[in-house]
């Protein structure tokens, strides 16, 4: 134990406040994707119209999503917003914001591909046998459409959950910061404790996102 | 800016060198891990799987960290620059193994059998067949790949490499030009991704006109 | 890596030369082959002697059996029980010696599957030059004579999409034969066609039986397996369940369930109005 550093977990509150730090982390995902999910939608929904003005707006922010990494536009947000526009963001809602920016833009394309890769004689059928508009979204297209959608969606959110990790670069109390303390707090008693520190949140992070790849796997083998 | 233009510029190129290399040893892992998963090779092919499923589902920085704090402790120093490098391409090579093991497994497997039946053995019919075509097929998710592993070049800074962030963030601190800098920041990142999304795109297309419908 | 195939197929071709003496007429010899998955047992006990120039089609029922039987023939599907011999060589005993004698059994298959990486050209020199290490310069002059062939000279440098269905079953054929296989297999080859490309892919198999190439042939087409077939073979339920020169089989056929099966492509008028 000692020389893999791990002993430093069972010292006082360590493995608690790690925890704790998983927490923040998980809170934040779920807030951002959440909302990344219902404005994904309402997104993917907005590009399948066919307005110029539509279309090239959309565009350009999924080029930007597809372009800048996840950590520029944090940086962005929150260094930047205080310059700028002069608010003071808690880094807590900076991260919220670029997530859900950042998440909001590649679930809207996800929607729109599931949306457009519907054949078109699906549509063309469900028309023939007399069904409105509105009913053939509702019973042929969109159960159609999820299928295709949700596991992708998954692979998300799981994403999601390791760009946490990032919210240590602007210094956030979070899983990775709470790991920092603890090494450094124990750099004396415990030369090793990077290695045991490190790992644990390795471990922390694949215990959440793996289950969640897990099930993106089996749904989409279930359905295609 | 003018005079931080040599910073970023020096910054950019670290990047991209580290970047390509990494990338260039995702590929080579990805692709050996792919084909071991495919000719379903006893153990290595278990070894391989958790390989992916553990780099896949954790966050490079941490992967990072775990190797440049971790590793010296077992008495391997790496430099900050070999271990981007090597963290990328380990990280990126699960990403890639999945990319070319879907395009393996959408080549149709009557391909195989029709190769097989003309007398090739089954190494050739990987080779002559099957290759080119799974490389076609996981293009797409291959370019996707490349720009997400640039993307993620971005946490180098952590490891005390000097790239866009840990310069943007210096000249923050050191002179509070915090728009100019995040201004080159943007601007260098658009300089480094946008000719590899571009040409991705354009290769794409003509790939999917070149070899399609059989 | 080609040379080491060149080697193991000339070393095999000795192998199967010096069998051929010993098995004089019969080509293909196929003795209680046992076929399951699992529990499912898909093929039982057929016996089978296919002499050399001969032509024999098999027809049944679909999900009788005769597709897998066509893939055991080379190995493709591994069998239970029995054996499967062609010039005197066991297919299967040996996994080096199955390349080569897949070398010596050609496979067609319904649904074309041409390489659709590669041009017509090179669809059909690939098996020769990397298979057999013959040189690309003969390759393509034997791949352009069977081109030819089968009427499709102009499309040797056509990439697989650009075909027709028809056209392309056609450049399948010649990519099978660019191999000099003793022994053809032809699964279902216009079942994936539209009518009006049928004609042009049987022919060419017809050209083939004309020339004495030894062929087994799975089809729906009666009117063609009876033009074409030495002998016809009914499967139902795994097994053979009769057979007979064409002539005889088509128009008294033995058994209830080959009658049947024959009368499933005859219509009776529907008609109520009189014209």
């Amino acid at each position: 134990m000692e020389a893999l550093g791990i002993d430093v977990l069972f010292k006082g509150t360590n493995a608690l406040r790690l925890l704790q730090g998983l927490w923040i982390a998980v809170q934040i995902s779920g807030i951002s994707v959440a909302l990344s999910i219902v404005l994904g939608v309402l997104l993917g929904i907005f590009m399948m119209w066919k307005n110029p003005v539509a279309r090239a707006v959309s565009r350009l922010y999924l080029e930007i999503v597809r372009i800048m990494p996840q950590l520029a536009l944090l940086y962005i947000v929150f260094f930047g917003a205080t310059r700028v526009l002069g608010i003071n963001l808690t880094a807590e809602f900076s991260a919220i914001i670029v997530f859900t920016f950042w998440g909001t833009g590649e679930m809207g394309d996800l929607v729109r591909g599931a949306l457009a890769s519907t054949p078109r004689h699906q549509y063309e059928s469900a028309a023939a046998l007399g069904l409105t508009r509105a009913q053939a979204y509702r019973y042929v297209i969109i159960p159609q459409a999820v299928r295709r959608l949700v596991p992708a969606a998954i692979n998300l959110v799981t994403r999601m959950v390791k760009t946490t990790s990032l919210l240590l670069m602007i210094g956030i109390i979070e899983m990775m910061k709470v790991g920092q303390q603890i090494i450094e707090a124990n750099r004396m008693t415990s030369p090793n404790a990077v290695f045991g520190i490190y790992g644990t949140i390795m471990l922390l992070y694949f215990a959440v996102c793996w289950p969640i790849s897990l099930l993106a796997n089996h749904l989409s083998k279930k359905w295609n | 800016m003018a005079e931080y233009l040599p910073l970023y510029k020096d910054a950019a190129l670290l990047t991209l060198g580290i970047g390509w290399a990494g990338i260039a040893g995702a590929i080579v892992i990805g692709l050996a891990v792919a084909l071991v998963v495919h000719f379903r090779i006893p153990v290595a092919k278990q070894i391989c799987q958790a390989y992916v499923e553990l780099f896949r589902n954790t966050p490079l920085l941490i992967q990072l960290f775990f190797f440049y704090f971790g590793l010296p402790r077992f008495g391997f120093s790496i430099t900050p620059q070999f271990c981007g490098a090597f963290g990328l391409a380990l990280h990126g090579g699960a990403y890639m193994a999945e990319s070319f093991r879907s395009g393996f497994e959408s080549v149709d497997r009557i391909q195989r059998e029709t190769s097989l039946a003309l007398g090739l053995t089954p190494l050739q019919a990987v080779r002559y067949v099957i290759l080119p075509q799974a490389v076609t097929l996981a293009f797409p998710s291959f370019v996707a790949n490349v720009i997400f592993l640039l993307k993620e070049t971005s946490v180098f800074s952590a490891i005390s490499l000097m790239d866009l962030m840990f310069v943007t963030k210096d000249l923050m601190g050191l002179y509070y030009r915090t728009t100019e800098c995040l201004t080159m920041l943007v601007l260098f990142y658009l300089v480094i991704l946008v000719p590899v999304s571009v040409a991705g795109s354009v290769i794409e297309r003509r790939l999917r006109y070149g070899s399609f419908g059989n | 890596m080609a040379d080491t195939n060149t080697a193991a197929a000339e070393n095999a071709d000795t192998v199967v030369k010096n069998a051929e003496t010993n098995a004089a007429e019969a080509l293909l010899e196929v003795e209680h082959l046992h076929k399951a998955y699992g529990e499912k047992v898909v093929l039982e006990d057929i016996s089978l002697t296919v002499k050399r120039g001969e032509v024999v089609v098999i027809i049944g029922p679909s999900g009788c059996g005769k597709s897998t039987f066509l893939r055991c023939l080379n190995a493709l599907e591994p069998i239970q029980g029995g054996s499967v011999r062609v010039a005197g060589v066991e297919v299967g005993a040996d996994k080096r010696q199955l390349v080569a004698l897949r070398q010596k059994v050609g496979m067609v298959f319904q649904s074309y599957d041409l390489f659709p990486h590669m041009t017509v050209l090179d669809n059909i020199t690939l098996a020769p030059m990397k298979a057999r290490g013959v040189g690309r310069a003969e390759a393509e002059a034997q791949a352009r004579a069977l081109l030819e062939r089968v009427g499709l000279s102009d499309k040797a440098d056509s990439f697989p999409r650009m075909l027709s269905g028809g056209q392309k079953q056609r450049v399948a054929i010649a990519r099978a034969l660019a191999m000099e296989p003793e022994l053809l297999l032809l699964d279902e080859v216009t079942a994936a066609l539209d009518p009006e490309m049928v004609r042009e892919v049987l022919d060419v198999i017809l050209d083939l039986a004309r020339e004495g190439k030894t062929m087994v042939i799975v089809t729906h087409e009666m009117q063609f397996a009876r033009a074409v077939a030495d002998r016809v073979l009914f499967f139902d339920g795994g097994g053979i369940v009769e057979q007979d020169i064409p002539e005889r089989f088509f128009a008294h056929p033995q058994t209830e369930r080959a009658q049947r099966f024959l009368h499933t492509f005859e219509f009776d008028a529907v008609r109520t109005h009189e014209g």
